[in-house]
């Protein structure tokens, strides 16, 4: 008999996407296959990991997600510094939740000031992340790309209703932008075009299909992005050749699941390892569906990761 | 999966009885042909032609039970590679591992743990599933009392590791009524472990060192007339693991390649030195294609991860998974707490009662039956208007536990507040968010007065 392995022939190719700026670029994308198929296809770049800094004091941690970062949450510049220095961050993910208007909604120029500072103190790519609401993100967004000038920060969520405004900018000013859309292949595809249209370039563009922690619809964000790859790979559609990141820690670290202690439910065990677990098997999936860029927050859950990153690409 | 009903249909006895519960014939084929009948229901059909449509119209995954009772678990029968072309059948079976070189105060306690970790989710029953029992110690007594003991304090189902056929026989045979997995035939042991498992009627594992001679094996095993086997391609690490799992996969489902035409059998427990590690090599056989998984140890931390893992890849696209209608009380409820009215679509629940949860207001949610349907697809047909609420409101019991008569409905459905308080004349209809997330901010500053 012959041993004939059935092989996909893959037809398309992700477009490799450069982020950051000269001196300290990290590229990602280039896989002529599934994530991790290396039997018929290849991954130049493995998967990168994001480590998360919030604009200000998080006040809904648990404390197991809190501790590794005691000592620098009051300030996103040294936050940002500890993720590099201490726990060899690939790169930095800004998230700038205290500009949302049903929180602190500090203003656009503060936001921008914070910014700044953080993209002069990193020396790894960064990605900004406003709130999520439309209007606000806009004028948060706009201000960021301006301040940081030439810096290729990765902005997003750019989504249907202010990918103008801020595409724009992101020419504008030489950034990438993160175009987002609620886990919809087709809208996906879409906003894509709609990018392309206004001009932005090919290699600064990144898909984000939107992400859930798991227990919590991770499985409608697995095959969606399964999807895309499917899509992108194989069905030559080349507005979904793009890197596709995937947001996913304030997902999971907002779950009951990772917030009940162990004295309250024994049977789900140790709080700590638990939450790192959840945050780790919640990427673990995405990276088997075909994410490119993980945004994370616990550093053992990112050691996990990356290992299994590693073991998988060996 | 290769008839059509209209195929199944010539071979059938065009009778039209009725007897298998469906009024013709051709309706009959057309079940068969979608899956949605069993060729058992006909009385009259012949076993030649019985043994032809079932081939023919079997998954090319066979699936497998081990074990018995409430206990049995199937795996397999899975249809495609990815869960989006359709979906995946049957969720992974976690596996403790037990080794007679253990003492024994060890495997009580892990036994225990086992035995008491059962969780609930949206109306399913989570549990590992299987104890697997390696004899390690080369005592064939210490084998056998370990079986025994845990035949004694479990009803799960078993996997029995002994490539030792005569051993493995006395044991097997002891407790071969449970339907243990034995494990496992290679190429040297196949012929005596075969035919084994076919005299005792159980569930046999296949075991090659690379995926060509796991094949090899398989193949003989099928020619000697064993039906239910489970593969264990020898990969012991995660990268080979992940090839392997695929390529079985690929073999069965698009080559319909019978030896690889079984779901399989995989060792997080070989490939990492911490569980941690172990958690996430397990979660990556979830995602791709492993069936009975093997684990050092049963922690909460770990398979409740994994089981919330298992349930989301293993959910059925085309079918969003629903919760019970009824009244949920988050937190320390009284009379004056708020009360917010939602969809039954389980992702709906969850995100709103977590944000309900977070928020630290104790709260009553009413989930509404909308078919599984999110909010506002929910009102567009016609599942979640203003009528059926009111008649839901009424009916559950809601206004003998506040005093207050302040309902909160999603932010979407702003459009009917003033039809529902036609509908609820004693009750104020209040715009809630549009997004759960706003919940905290909104429920911190809600009054009952």
């Amino acid at each position: 008999m012959t041993f004939e392995v059935p092989k996909v022939s893959y037809t398309g190719k992700i477009r490799e996407t450069p982020l950051g700026q000269e001196g300290n670029t990290v590229t990602v994308g280039g896989e002529s296959c599934y994530s991790f198929h290396l039997f018929e296809g290849e991954m130049p770049y493995p998967p990168k990991i994001a480590m998360e800094v919030y604009d200000s004091e998080p006040e809904d941690w648990p404390d197991t997600a809190l501790e590794p970062f005691a000592d620098v949450i009051k300030d996103p510049v040294a936050w940002a510094r500890k993720c590099i220095d201490t726990y060899g961050a690939e790169m930095i993910a800004l998230q700038l939740a205290s500009t949302d208007p049903n929180d602190k909604d500090i203003s656009a120029d503060e936001a921008a000031r914070i910014t700044k500072e953080v993209s002069d103190a990193v020396d790894v790519p960064l990605i900004v992340w406003g709130s999520g609401n439309v209007d606000k993100d806009t004028k948060v967004l706009k201000a960021v790309c301006e301040v940081c000038e030439g810096k290729n920060l990765i902005i997003g969520p750019v989504v249907e209703g202010n990918y103008r405004a801020i595409g724009a900018a992101a020419i504008a000013y030489k950034h990438t932008v993160v175009a987002s859309t609620p886990i919809d292949i087709n809208l996906a595809k879409q906003l894509n075009i709609l990018l392309g249209n206004l001009n932005v370039p090919d290699e600064k563009i990144l898909i984000d299909p939107s992400t859930g922690a798991l227990g919590y619809g991770l499985e409608y964000c697995y095959s969606v992005i399964e999807r895309i790859r499917m899509a992108a790979l194989v069905q030559e559609d080349e507005r979904l050749q793009f890197p596709i990141i995937s947001n996913l820690a304030k997902e999971v670290w907002k779950t009951k699941e990772v917030k009940v202690p162990e004295s309250e439910a024994p049977l789900l065990g140790d709080m700590k390892n638990r939450g790192i677990l959840i945050e780790a098997l919640t990427a673990q999936c995405v990276l088997l569906a075909g994410a490119d860029i993980l945004v994370m927050r616990h550093p053992e859950a990112i050691n996990l990761v990356k290992e299994s990153i590693k073991d998988l690409m060996a | 999966m290769g008839l059509s009903g209209i195929e199944i249909f010539k071979k059938l006895p065009k009778t039209n009885c009725g007897k298998c519960g469906v009024p013709t014939c051709l309706a009959f084929a057309m079940k068969l042909a979608t899956g949605q009948a069993e060729l058992d229901a006909c009385p009259d059909i012949s076993d030649d032609v019985k043994e032809e449509i079932g081939e023919a119209s079997a998954p090319p995954v066979r699936t497998v039970v081990i074990g018995t009772g409430d206990r049995a678990v199937k795996l397999g029968g899975e249809t495609v590679l990815f869960r989006h072309e359709k979906r995946f059948e049957n969720p992974p079976a976690f596996t403790l591992f037990l080794s007679d070189k253990m003492d024994e105060a060890e495997i009580t306690s892990r036994l225990k743990k086992f035995n008491d970790t059962v969780y609930e989710r949206v109306g399913v029953v989570l549990r590992p599933e299987l104890v697997a029992i390696k004899a390690e110690s080369g005592d064939a007594s210490k084998f056998g009392a370990l079986v025994e003991k845990v035949c004694n304090e479990t009803d799960a189902g078993l996997v029995l590791m002994n490539e030792d056929a005569d051993a493995l026989s006395l044991v097997a045979k002891g407790c071969s009524n449970r339907k243990p997995l034995l494990y496992a035939a290679n190429k040297d042991n196949f012929e005596a472990i075969g035919n084994l498992a076919k005299e005792i009627s159980c569930p046999l594992a296949v075991k090659g060192n690379n995926l060509e001679e796991l094949s090899e094996v398989s193949e003989k095993l099928i020619a000697m007339g064993l039906k239910d086997l489970v593969l264990d391609s020898g990969a012991r690490t995660a990268k080979q693991a992940l090839e392997d799992q695929i390529i079985i996969r690929r073999f069965a489902l698009l080559k319909k390649f019978k030896p690889f035409g079984f779901p399989t059998i995989v060792f997080p427990c070989d490939m990492a030195d911490n569980l941690m590690k172990e958690t996430m090599i397990a979660c990556q056989m979830v995602a791709k294609y492993g069936g009975v998984i093997v684990m050092s140890e049963i922690e909460g931390h770990s398979v409740f991860p994994l089981l919330l893992a298992s349930m989301n890849i293993f959910t059925d696209p085309q079918r969003p998974m629903a919760v019970e209608q009824k009244i949920y009380e988050i937190g320390a409820t009284n009379e004056s707490s708020p009360v917010l009215i939602t969809g039954n679509f389980s992702l709906t629940y969850f995100i709103v009662s977590g944000e309900v949860d977070s928020s630290r207001v104790p709260s009553y949610l009413l989930i509404k039956d909308t078919e599984g349907l999110s909010v506002l697809t929910a009102w567009a047909a016609g599942k979640f208007a203003a009528d059926t609420i009111a008649i839901f409101v009424k009916k559950s019991g809601i206004e003998e536990k506040v005093k207050h008569r302040k309902l909160v409905i999603p932010g979407y459905l702003a459009t009917i507040s003033g039809e529902l308080e036609e509908e609820l004349p004693d009750w104020e209809i209040l715009i809630g968010p549009r997004e759960a997330s706003y919940l905290p901010v909104y429920l911190k500053q809600w009054s009952a007065d």
